[in-house]
């Protein structure tokens, strides 16, 4: 059984003047441990779909199942519950708060969860320094380089240990050579065993993949899986 | 890291929006505070007023013919009536049913008199009770001791040429002048002072009285039925309550209480105001943020209740601050409201009052926004910036 099954999924944005097809009669199964990339051209519906994954937008139909939970068939506040404890999301813009420290920012998710403060913190050192950024624990966001926000923001996507890691262009707005210690990062993180679902338009980071998705117009347009790899993966 | 770790944090490190909040909230608490307490110190100066006052019923003898003033109080035709208040018929006062709310019962004789060539006001008393009564008298020397004792008012002592130890020579009696009254801006400095006994045979009215006042124990007895109860026992004189001067400003004060209601309302309302306003704007600034927390996994509760504990943190330092003032704007004004020398307390109610007031206002006005907030589409708030 995947681990994340898609079934038949539609997202329509209704405006006044028409309605754009986001997301057309989509239907994607994904394995533990996966390593999986979404890409296509912009406007293909990447962001819709890993904003429905994540249980933040509503599907106009269809299912999204995770670990056998009916998503969209919880209520809101369960489906808040379900992100804390499923999912990691590591966004473009990092999105880190800006008053916290970067200690505080990855422990975030844990604010709203009963345990002892000492394992709250102790918790979030540990996710930190696998991230390598031990040294700039009590550093605010505005403190630090891009690439130290980025792993910020991947350090609280990993605190509370989910099974499941959503990244919409993380290497968006990193140059090159950041971008490369990032993937390298998300790398080690899939070998330890982390499911993880990455949007991304850049073809340079293709080799990372497991697996790669390539979206047109809301449909799969290709699928790696069904299809021999074309690069040999990268180490 | 807990929901109030990030509640304080963004407000420690938003410092101009915090100061903006609790200055909103607490102009209105410190105004609320102010006038409480002011009037509630005015009201017990009243009520001390009433005490020192003394008198609160005066019987006079019935009269219809010439006046004759005493501390602006009509005391009918003292020197021509020849029904005076019979002096014998006092100790039934101490009859009536609220005898225990008596705190003095104080008779003096009245009348003109000639000493050293010129006619002056004589008054005999019963020394005990009416220097009980009359709290605000301060006497140069001593009080009326003995029989030929005698004290004299500021102005009749300098018109007299009278000095402390003097002999004085009235009406072919010798008094010793042991006290002089300082200064009390009322009739009393024209006003020679010996016992009552004594001045009663001086003025050939043994046995008799002009004017009795008594003192009732409290601010708020029942005066009009002591004055119906006493007028039952002693028939043929007059008994009125003299509280005019005090109800008159009890009155102003119930008004000045309600225009101070009105006022701090309408202040409430405007710190009320500039909270809902702020908060609304940080809301709203605060959307992709709040967008974060949604994907994060924060229920719509836990961020319901991070702006509610924002604002419950405002609140309070408001609420203490805001009393704070309160109390220093008192403490100025009141010279300003009051000759006399009142003591503010530090009334813990009204501490507690004005923080629990505080959260009130900063809850009813953050309510909305922190539902707002709460109501957030997560993807929208995430696109937004
Ligand atoms: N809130 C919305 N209201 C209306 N239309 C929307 C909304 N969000 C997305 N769309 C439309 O849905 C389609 C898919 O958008 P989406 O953001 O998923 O694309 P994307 O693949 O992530 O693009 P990009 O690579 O540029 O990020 C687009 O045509 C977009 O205009
Ligand atoms: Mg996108």
């Amino acid at each position: 059984m995947p681990f994340v099954h898609l079934k038949q999924l539609d997202k329509h944005y209704e405006s006044d003047a028409d309605c754009v097809i986001a997301l057309d009669k989509l239907e994607l199964a994904i394995e533990e441990g996966c390593f999986l990339g979404v890409m296509g051209p912009s406007g293909s519906g990447k962001s819709t779909l890993l904003s429905i994954l994540g249980g933040l937008c509503h599907p106009t139909s269809g299912k999204v199942l995770v670990d056998d939970i009916d998503l969209y068939g919880l209520n809101s506040e369960k489906r808040a519950d379900f992100r804390r404890e499923y999912l990691g999301f590591v966004f473009q813009s990092f999105n880190l708060i800006p008053y916290l420290t970067a200690l505080e920012n990855v422990m975030l998710p844990l604010a709203v969860k009963k345990m002892p403060g000492a394992e709250k913190k102790q918790r979030a050192v540990e996710v930190l320094g696998r991230v390598g950024l031990s040294h700039r624990i009590g550093h605010l966001p505005n403190q630090l380089s891009g690439g130290e926000q980025e792993r910020v923001a991947i350090a609280r996507a990993l605190v509370n240990e989910p099974p499941l890691i959503l990244a919409d262009e993380p290497t968006g707005s990193l140059d090159i050579a950041t971008s490369r210690e990032i993937m390298d990062l998300f790398k080690q993180l899939n070998q330890e065993g982390q499911t993880i679902i990455m949007v991304t338009h850049n073809d340079e980071i293709r080799p990372y993949f497991d697996r790669t998705v390539v979206l047109r117009d809301g449909a799969i347009d290709s699928d790696s899986a069904r299809t021999p790899k074309a690069v040999p993966q990268a180490g | 890291m807990r929901l109030e770790t990030i509640a304080i944090n963004n407000l420690r490190r938003r410092k101009s929006r915090l100061a903006f909040l609790i200055a909103g909230l607490l102009i209105g608490i410190a105004t609320v505070v102010t006038l409480i307490s002011l009037s509630t110190t005015l009201t017990e100066d009243i009520q001390i007023k009433m005490e020192n006052y003394g008198a609160n019923i005066l019987i006079t003898p019935q009269s219809d013919d010439l006046s004759l003033n005493y501390g602006g109080i009509n005391l009918g035709g003292v020197s021509l009536d020849p029904q005076e208040i019979r002096e014998a018929d006092l100790s039934k006062i101490s009859g009536i049913r609220n005898s225990r709310n008596i705190a003095a019962v104080a008779p003096k004789v009245l009348g003109a008199l000639e000493v050293r060539g010129q006619r002056v006001m004589m008054m005999g008393v019963d020394p005990e009770k009416e220097f009980q009564l009359k709290k605000w008298w301060k006497v140069n020397g001593l009080p009326l001791k003995n029989e030929y004792d005698l004290v004299a008012g500021a102005e009749v002592a300098a018109k007299l040429g009278l000095v402390l130890g003097d002999s004085v020579e009235i009406g072919g009696e010798t008094f010793t002048l042991t006290g002089i009254l300082a200064n009390t801006g009322s009739q009393d400095d024209q006003i020679l002072i010996a016992s009552l006994p004594v001045t009663q045979r001086l003025l050939g009215k043994e046995g008799t009285v002009s004017l009795v006042e008594v003192a009732a124990l409290c601010g708020d007895c029942p005066v009009s039925e002591m004055v119906t109860q006493i007028s039952e026992v002693l028939p043929g004189v007059n008994v009125s309550a003299i509280q005019q001067v005090v109800k008159t400003r009890m009155h102003a004060l119930d008004q000045f209480r309600n225009f101070s209601l009105a006022v701090a309302a309408v202040v409430l309302l405007i710190g009320a105001l500039v909270v809902f306003v702020t908060m609304m704007g940080s809301v709203n600034e605060r959307t992709r943020e709040i967008g974060i927390f949604r994907a994060l996994g924060f229920r719509r509760s836990h961020i319901m209740h991070l702006i509610l504990l924002e604002s419950t943190v405002v609140s309070i330092v408001a609420g203490i601050l805001g009393f704070l003032v309160g109390m220093g704007v008192t403490y100025l004004v009141l010279p300003l409201m009051t000759e006399n020398e009142v003591s503010m307390h530090w009334d813990p109610l009204l501490a507690g009052g004005a923080v629990l007031l505080a959260l009130l206002v900063g809850a009813s006005a953050s309510f909305y926004p922190a539902l707002k907030a709460s109501r957030l589409d997560p993807t929208e708030a995430l696109r937004a910036l």
